[in-house]
């Protein structure tokens, strides 16, 4: 049995060939579990690395970044009395799931912060970059930046949401070279210096899709959340070889031709999800290494789920705080600090795997970017399989052209009703109509993102803009054109089909039914994540 | 014979039946020797104040006897009477292995607050500087400050290094210090100076004090009052410092000072506007104005919050 993986270097992720000696291997399966036993000998299991040490003093090292930035003067020496200075931070999306106390940008903002009020710095507004999620609540808020901050600029109106629908709060910055709308938060574009906080829990975050994306409205956004930008974006996990991104660095350059000065302060945290002991570490285990504990464990949790209704668990899961632990805080200028990020990122989360499969498994876990304390309805299924499960990848696709994707999730046809307007009728109007992202964009989504409702809502309630269930969509495009065929095992058949993909009851059905696309006797590979794996495929 | 014997004229008893007689008679071994001329007495080994050993506190037994008593009817005493309100526990979170907490003092419900809201792993294993006078005057008072709150002797009218070494010795062996570095309570709700108790542990031992800044309590149970009245009372934590290398005890001890200042006016205010002040060295003093009495007693209405607070009855002119 392997020591604590505390008292000892972290071992790599890697692929494991499954045998008849193989155990069941685990799939989340939303707010459940499920346990499969793969066919042997044409069958591999990817496993992600286990978590690399977090920084012994992170306080320290996120001080060292602000006083010896990458090409960029010391913090310090950019804030002056008088100056108008804003800082804006990563929403509620990352990380995920939310981590314990104290939250990376509270640590980050208060050190800021800090050095701010030593220069004698009166002006100061905070700016949660939302860009078309929905706003973040004031617990939220405070989780994420801590009491004191949120004490000291909230009640003056200095701390708030970013409102991409303010028409006296956004500003046109320029054009770039193909002609792509720059828009930006006009607080943040008249500021002396923009200081932005960034969390890259994957390789997708941070850079200038920050501030392009972050600060951004509809005119913006839509030039590179669509389905052509992202159908070129292979993928868009990496940065050198994603349109999405090629189109918010151009957005980047306006922005630093004629936008704020800025400085990006970019952190990377480890794989630690569901910590080294209590009720979730079990599923940071590799199956074979489960103790006789462990076992008893895992299989009380999964009773106790399975007797639980779906509320009950769903507070169970979304109360879970990830004891993540910062890897890596990098500050100064946004290019060469992303290049940092990029690398601390994937010495986390790469796996080498040599050739793609025919079939490729994986079970969705119960949150997504865009359901931290909300329900994940079917279309953010097939956006967190499609979009960001699919794509983790460096390379090529894990699995080939034509192929067959398999996940594990309840699809249960259930929206939140206040996050979640616009996805109700996407889920009712749009999809019943169409589920060709080509067709649903040319027919469907302006009059879905200029909706005089949504822009209210999105405005002054919790709820995400009109447009997002479009982009979410429009996240699984390039999946969608690439597979054969995708099935869901243990979903609720009646959404499953409305996704206009296949419901399986059991993962035996599933690859009975891949098998006519794929043949008889298909290579299968499983992506053994949470936690977060990338595979490096060649 | 005894006045009340006499009083109630009671029979004298014969020398032979009398027991105190019959004692005294004994003598040596019985009773103590005197002590022969020409030689100096033996010092007398004190065993209250600075001199009790409280090394038994300390132990199993003892701990969790205190363990119990604070997460029992201490920590309901505390919710009942304070309603505190506790901020900046997070600023300890990279704090590792033993530390000394100095906070400011206003009453004797400072230190059941304290030792209800200092986050583990430090409470449960917390001695509290205690006045080695008022707390261990006699060996009933001595054997409960120890037990109950740890308390270990403090001595504050004059310089002992007996005192301020057993403190040193303990934080060394792991043991977490709570000190009052005013030296005793608010006479009128402002603070007092910080002595350099707090910071000369730090220089000795090398761990880092965490300034604590109390609100409220004096509300409770100021000094001079003996029966407590609810309030609201507030606990906020600094981040840990450690003494500079190019630092004596005594500057040490007047940045702990401006440290806890600054926490007041987080308190008072808001975060930013204190870090703001205290950048500047603009940070309110915890002692108040330099001025008469009652001038002091009126300022003191623009600092306090919550239940007790006064504020002017007529603007300013």
């Amino acid at each position: 049995m392997p020591s604590d993986p505390r008292n000892r270097a972290p071992r790599p992720g890697f692929v494991l060939d499954v045998d008849k000696s193989t155990p069941p291997i685990l799939f989340h399966h939303g707010e459940q579990f499920r346990l499969e036993k793969l066919p042997a000998d044409r069958s591999r299991v990817i496993y992600p690395a286990e978590p690399l040490p977090g920084l012994p003093d992170p306080d320290e090292s996120i001080r060292q970044a602000l006083l010896n930035p990458i090409d960029d003067d010391p913090l310090p020496t950019l804030l002056t009395p008088g100056m108008k200075l804003t800082i804006a931070f990563d929403d509620i999306s990352l990380p995920l799931p939310s981590m314990r106390k104290p939250d990376i940008r509270q640590r980050i903002i208060e050190q800021v912060l800090d050095m701010a009020a030593a220069a004698g710095v009166d002006d100061v507004h905070l700016i949660a970059a939302l860009a078309l999620h929905r706003r973040m609540t004031e617990a939220e808020l405070r989780h994420a930046l801590g009491d004191r901050v949120y004490d000291a600029f909230a009640p003056q109106g200095a701390l708030y949401n970013h409102d991409a629908e303010d028409p006296d709060g956004m500003v046109e910055l320029g054009l770039t070279k193909h002609e792509e709308q720059v828009t930006m938060n006009k607080r943040a574009a008249e500021s002396d210096l923009l200081i932005y906080v960034n969390l890259n829990i994957v390789s997708m975050d941070g850079g200038w899709k920050s501030t392009a994306t972050g600060l951004s409205g509809y005119s913006g956004i839509r030039h590179h959340h669509n389905v052509k930008t992202m159908r070129e974006s292979k993928s868009f996990m990496d940065r050198h070889k994603s349109e999405l991104h090629h189109s918010n660095w151009r957005q980047g350059e306006v922005i630093k031709a004629h936008g704020p000065r800025i400085f990006q302060i970019e952190t990377t945290i480890n794989n630690n999800t569901f910590g080294y002991d209590g009720p979730l570490h079990v599923l940071q285990k590799r199956e074979w290494e489960w103790t006789a504990r462990d076992r008893a464990t895992f299989i009380g949790m999964k009773k106790g789920l399975d007797a639980m209704p779906s509320s009950a668990r769903r507070k169970i899961f979304q109360g879970w705080k990830a004891p993540y632990e910062l890897t890596s805080v990098q500050a100064g200028d946004v290019d060469a600090v992303h290049e940092a990020t990029l690398e601390h990122c994937f010495a986390q989360h790469i796996v080498p795997v040599e050739g793609q499969t025919d079939v490729l498994t994986f079970g969705l876990p119960y949150i997504c970017p865009y359901n931290v304390n909300s329900v994940m309805n079917p279309i953010l299924v097939m956006c967190l399989g499609l979009g960001y499960f699919f794509n983790m990848y460096r390379g090529k696709p894990l699995v080939r052209e034509g192929g067959v994707l398999i996940m594990s999730h309840p699809t249960p046809w259930e929206f939140h009703p206040v996050h979640h307007p616009s996805y109700i009728d996407f889920f009712e109007q749009v999809l019943s109509d169409t589920t060709d992202p080509i067709e649903m964009e040319k027919k469907y989504e302006k009059q879905f993102a200029e909706d005089e409702w949504y822009i209210h809502l999105y405005r002054n309630s919790y709820a995400y803009h009109g447009v997002h269930p479009f982009y979410m969509w429009y996240w699984g495009a390039s999946a969608l054109q690439h597979l054969g065929r995708v099935i869901i095992v243990g979903g609720d058949p009646r959404s499953v089909r409305r996704l206009g993909f296949t419901p399986a009851s059991t993962m035996q059905d599933a690859l009975e039914i891949a098998s006519d696309v794929v043949g008889p006797s298909p290579s299968i590979t499983h992506l053994h994540n949470p936690p977060i794996l990338m595979a490096d495929v060649t | 014979m005894s006045r009340l014997s006499r009083q109630l004229d009671l029979p004298k008893l014969p020398d032979a039946l009398s027991p105190v007689k019959r004692f005294r008679s004994l003598g040596f071994p019985y009773r103590s020797p005197s002590t022969p001329r020409g030689v100096a007495p033996a010092p007398v080994e004190k065993s209250t104040g600075a001199h009790y050993d409280t090394a038994w506190a300390r132990r199993m037994p003892a701990r969790m006897t205190r363990a119990a008593i604070i997460d029992g009817p201490m920590r309901l005493l505390v919710s009942g009477l304070a309603a505190p309100d506790r901020r900046g526990q997070d600023r300890l979170d990279s704090l590792t292995g033993p530390a000394i907490f100095a906070a400011n003092h206003h009453s004797h419900m400072d230190t059941p607050l304290l030792l209800t809201s200092v986050p583990e792993p430090w409470r449960h294993k917390l001695i509290v500087g205690a006045a080695a006078d008022y707390f261990f005057g006699t060996k009933l008072t001595s054997a409960l400050s120890s037990l109950v709150i740890g308390a270990v002797p403090i001595e504050r009218s004059k310089v002992s290094r007996r005192s301020a070494d057993q403190a040193a010795e303990l934080v060394t062996e792991g043991w977490s210090l709570l000190l009052f570095p005013e030296g005793g309570r608010s006479p009128d709700g402002w603070g007092q100076p910080f002595r350099g108790g707090a910071a000369y542990l730090a220089q000795k031992t090398g761990r880092p004090v965490v300034p604590i800044h109390l609100e409220g309590t004096g509300r409770i149970l100021r000094k001079g009052r003996s029966l407590p009245s609810p309030s609201t009372t507030s606990v906020t934590f600094g981040r840990p410092l450690t003494p500079r290398e190019d630092e004596n005890a005594a500057r040490f001890a007047a940045r702990l000072e401006a440290e806890v200042a600054a926490l007041a006016d987080e308190a008072g205010s808001d975060w930013y506007r204190a870090r703001l002040r205290a950048h500047a060295g603009d940070s309110p003093g915890l002692t108040g104005p330099d001025s008469g009495r009652w001038r002091r007693a009126w300022a003191l209405g623009d600092r306090s919050r919550g239940a007790g607070r006064r504020t002017r009855r007529w603007p300013e002119v």
